[in-house]
């Protein structure tokens, strides 16, 4: 049986370029056990990379590129969550976590 | 004077009953200002010390979360207090409707964050808004979990817990707080609890009002037009969440600027784009 797992990364960045700045981050970790507290809201105050590239250097695979805003007539200066949210992942060895 | 819908829906006391509050004690511009833009208002020392005491004495009795308000004589003393009763005035009018209330408690230890989340169901009105007040009867450091916020999101429209996978955003903030706080917040601002990693139970009570009248001039309006304020709308409420939205928040922020003012040819928007746009 394969010992690979999956780790997601999601970064928000402030544009929509995968260089733009990341503004929000969150980490599921399909590594970890059951057990082991997964991230939190608020337990961090740096993102673990400054851009989507950023991570990408650092072998993180991009899963998701997000769609464009839609502005609809009347509604264009209405807002909600963070329009630019890139998915990124990485498959990780049990046997041989990175550190 | 809070009443209760049952007694507004039926019109049991005229409008004009209540006199309000003395106008020292009237929120001000600058502090609207800084509601508009941040979506919340932090108040320190607003209640005094044997009342904070008081209060939280009864918080450590046991009365039930949402008993605590009707049961607790102490906490409806807080809300009688004339400057927290100006502030109140100021962003809901002076006949506020009681909507719920809870005794939020956070265990000692308790290690598990809440997701982030915005309260209530997605609010349909395009302006008018309901208060969340969270008064701390005792200090709150950081370690113990006060409320995390996410500073300006009270005018981005969310679903519940729909940004429940964010974990981490630039420029959130921990309402780290002393005995004797209140913070008033919009109804719509991101929020969630945090963990406890004291020894000593968390208390705070949430109070949620609804407006009595129609949200426009209800501050002291002396100061509408005054430089702080424009500074506050036009420059403090850039914040590097906002990223590419941030003009777009700006202007939100003006039209409920605009909005509690009662006054439709105030334009604090992004480049006066109201008045271009002739708005």
């Amino acid at each position: 049986m394969t010992r690979l797992r999956q780790q997601i990364l999601i970064l928000h960045l402030a544009i929509s370029s995968l260089e733009g700045k990341t503004i929000a981050w969150a980490f599921f970790d399909g590594a970890a056990p059951a057990e082991k507290k997964q991230m939190q809201s608020g337990d961090e105050e740096t993102p673990p990379y400054d851009s989507v590239l950023a991570a990408m250097r650092d072998g993180w695979n991009v899963l998701q590129v997000p769609t464009l805003p839609i502005y609809i007539p009347g509604h264009e200066h209405e807002g909600g969550h963070l329009p630019y949210e890139y998915v990124l992942e990485r498959k990780v060895d049990l046997d041989n976590l990175p550190g | 004077m809070i009443t209760y819908q049952d007694e507004f829906l039926e019109q049991k006391t005229p409008a004009d009953a209540d006199i309000g509050v003395d106008k020292k004690y009237l929120l001000t511009a600058t502090q609207m200002a800084r509601f508009v833009t941040d979506g919340f208002l932090m108040v320190e020392n607003i209640v005094p010390e044997q009342l904070n005491e008081a209060v939280y004495r009864d918080e450590k009795s046991g009365i039930p979360g949402y008993r605590f308000w009707k049961e607790s004589d102490n906490i409806r003393a807080v809300f009688e207090l004339p400057r927290v009763k100006g502030i109140i005035q100021g962003l809901l009018g002076k006949k506020p409707v009681y909507d719920h209330s809870f005794l939020h408690v956070v265990a000692a230890g308790k290690t598990t964050a809440q997701n982030w989340h915005a309260d209530s169901i997605i609010d349909l009105r395009p302006l008018a808004f309901d208060v969340q007040s969270f008064y701390f009867s005792h200090d709150t450091p950081k370690e113990m979990g006060p409320t995390l916020i996410l500073p300006g999101s009270h005018l981005r429209k969310v679903n519940t817990e729909s940004i429940g996978r964010y974990k981490n955003i630039v420029g959130q903030r921990q309402l780290v707080a002393k005995a004797g706080t209140i913070v008033f917040m919009h109804h719509g601002i991101w929020h969630c609890a945090q963990p406890n990693f004291t020894e000593q139970t968390r208390y705070v009570f949430k109070l949620r009002l609804q407006p009595g009248e129609e949200q426009r001039g209800l501050f002291n309006t002396d100061d509408i037009r005054s430089e702080e304020v424009s500074k506050i709308i036009n420059k403090d409420g850039y914040r590097e969440w906002q990223g590419n939205e941030a003009r777009l928040e700006h202007n939100r922020r003006a039209a409920l600027w605009r909005y509690v003012t009662g006054n439709d040819t105030v334009d604090e928007s992004f480049e006066k784009s109201f008045y271009r746009m002739s708005i």
